[in-house]
């Protein structure tokens, strides 16, 4: 076994994710097979081989910090589900 | 010929000469989609109102002889792109009601130029898929025979060009999603360099590997279309700063001397008997041109898959962080805390495959695998563009098949997902190593379903992989068959 039961739920802690008892299972099962494939890397001896995080090199992308027209707190919050005076509003965060 | 059937070039000709308007292309496009969409579901929203009024701009912008070669011309979005105004849902119900405060750059470029768009398209959700089955609003079926998938993630935007809803369409590919169902729908699709094309406004999957590119009628509409979206965007960090070359002009029908590699890696015994005769035939036109062929070795294509799903997961599980129910986006009736909130929501909003990579790269990413699993991948993904460039030392483009079969059933591989996640296989390298390619309509499978070539071409080479399509297009028929609905 890759991965267990115990550790999927653990990651969809992280992840927050509410994951019913049956998708747990289903994950599982298919995580363990993705990670067992997965492990194939293995095979390769990488010591020394620089890492690549994007393909083509990108240096920092600086601007100048001048002043500009943004889109404005009503169309930046009109999507939201809640919210109240200029505020996005959730659910109490502590008792 | 119908007005919905003809290509970017054959419509802008008969705009310019005011043969048709705008609006009467328009109309053709949104009644067609009423016509077949029902049964085809390209679409998760048609404009109708606001492509009428855009084409009556559009007519007027001809009338007063301001015309570029997309004005008028009607369009359709994969709805990964962001479109003010207009529902954007990434196919997922956490988007559902969805309505972006700002455009994409790639829209801005086409709208600009007076393109008319007439909806968004169905793909997999969040991009996440090669079947466009995970989409919360129904699977895209294949024109060509309604049991299959379009292939995905950009389905939809294959579909619509199959059926003829669009005259061309953008998406998006991360691992194949533009490749993969231009083939399996029998038209072009290109994956432009990484860096080639800004992604501002197209909703984020995995970061490293996304790319905007055109899907099309013809090689011609591409290369039309990629020159409109191409070019630096400061509002995008990743995008180049390099000058965009005039695809259109790049065009020709000659390729003698060309030097094409062929992968003896991607030419495995596994490989479906149709794919195979497919990619032989196309080995003969090519020589018949004119081309040289040469065997090259990529080593490491094996061990792509997994460099892919390990990076592109990842960065998925980092992106898809920002749907907590807050700002936008579905929230939980029902929620005990803060936290809850969070994790309820997004167990509501999200389907299985997003679930999935979600967890997969938050594992892949988590105290202790980080080593072993996402930094042993990026050292992989180095050794697979050293593949590709040490290729390129030899070769001005390399030829492969796009898929390893035809498009596939619907609901065939839909409980297996690493099934589903091998049939990327010969797609995937390409945008780790960043490159560019090409899938262009190469053949036609026993069962009437169509098969791609796909041409790679060395970094920002895009004007040699046009070439080399359009020289293979103009010799063979293969780009005019047209699905029966």
């Amino acid at each position: 076994m890759k991965i267990t039961r115990a550790e999927v739920e653990h990651v969809a802690r992280l992840a927050r994710l509410e994951l019913s008892a049956e998708e747990a299972e289903i994950f599982t099962g298919q995580m363990d097979a993705i990670l067992a494939y997965v492990d194939k890397l293995n095979e390769l001896d990488t010591t020394g081989i620089t890492p690549t995080s994007h393909a083509v090199p990108v240096e920092n992308a600086f601007r100048a910090d001048e002043e500009r027209p943004s889109i404005g707190t009503d169309n930046a919050m009109a999507n939201a589900p809640d919210r109240v005076d200029g505020f996005f509003r959730v659910p109490k965060v502590i008792e | 010929m119908e007005l919905y059937e003809l290509t970017i070039h054959e419509l802008h000709e008969k705009l310019k000469k005011r043969e048709v308007s705008s609006v009467e292309a328009t109309r053709a496009f949104l009644d067609r989609i009423e016509s077949v969409d029902p049964r085809v579901n390209a679409f998760i929203t048609v404009t109708a109102d606001e492509a009428l009024k855009a084409a009556e701009e559009a007519d007027r912008r001809i009338a007063a002889g301001e015309t570029t070669i997309l004005t008028g011309i009607p369009v359709a979005l994969k709805d990964i792109f962001l479109t003010q105004g207009v529902r954007t849902t990434c196919a997922s119900r956490i988007l559902d009601t969805f309505i972006p405060p700002y455009d994409a750059t790639s829209w801005v470029k086409l709208k600009e130029r007076g393109a008319v768009l007439v909806g968004k398209l169905n793909q997999d959700e969040f991009a996440m898929g090669s079947s466009c089955e995970s989409s919360a609003f129904g699977p895209t079926r294949n024109p060509w025979n309604l049991e299959c998938i379009p292939g995905g993630s950009s389905g939809g935007s294959a579909a619509a060009i199959a059926a003829r809803e669009a005259t061309a369409t953008l998406g998006t590919d991360t691992g194949g999603s533009i490749r993969q169902p231009a083939s399996h729908c029998g038209c072009v699709g290109l994956k432009p360099t990484y860096g080639r094309v800004s992604r501002y406004g197209v909703i984020a999957y995995a970061s490293s590997l996304d790319q905007v590119g055109p899907m099309t009628r013809d090689v011609a509409d591409c290369a039309i279309m990629l020159g409109a979206v191409a070019g630096y965007d400061p509002l995008d960090s990743t995008s180049i700063d390099r000058p965009v070359p005039d695809y259109t002009a790049s065009l020709g029908p000659e390729v003698t001397g060309l030097k094409i590699g062929l992968p003896k890696e991607y030419f495995i015994a596994g490989l479906d008997p149709d794919v195979k005769k497919t990619l032989d035939a196309a080995i003969d036109t090519y020589k018949r041109l004119g081309a040289e062929f040469v065997e090259i070795s990529l080593p490491h294509t094996d061990y792509a898959v997994a460099t892919y799903y390990l990076i592109a997961t990842a960065e998925a599980s980092s992106n898809l962080a920002r749907y907590d129910g807050v700002r936008f986006g579905h929230r939980a009736k029902e929620a005990a805390g803060l936290i809850d909130m969070f994790a309820r929501s997004r167990a509501e909003g999200f389907g299985a495959e997003v679930k999935r990579r979600i967890m997969l790269g938050t594992y892949a990413l988590s105290s202790g695998y980080y080593d072993a699993y996402y930094l042993k991948a990026q050292r992989v993904r180095t050794l697979i563009m050293h593949d590709f460039l040490q290729a390129f030392a030899t070769v001005d483009v390399i030829l492969t098949p796009v898929a390893p079969t035809p498009a596939f059933r619907i609901g065939e591989k839909v409980n297996d997902p690493l099934q589903m996640y091998l049939s990327d296989i010969f797609t995937i390298p390409v945008n780790l190593a960043g490159t560019c390619g090409i899938s262009v309509p190469a053949g036609m499978s026993g069962d009437g379903l169509p098969i791609g070539l796909q041409l790679v071409g060395r970094p920002f080479g895009e004007e040699a992989i046009l070439r080399a399509a359009y020289a293979f297009e103009q010799a063979t028929e293969w780009h005019k068959q047209k699905a029966q609905l």
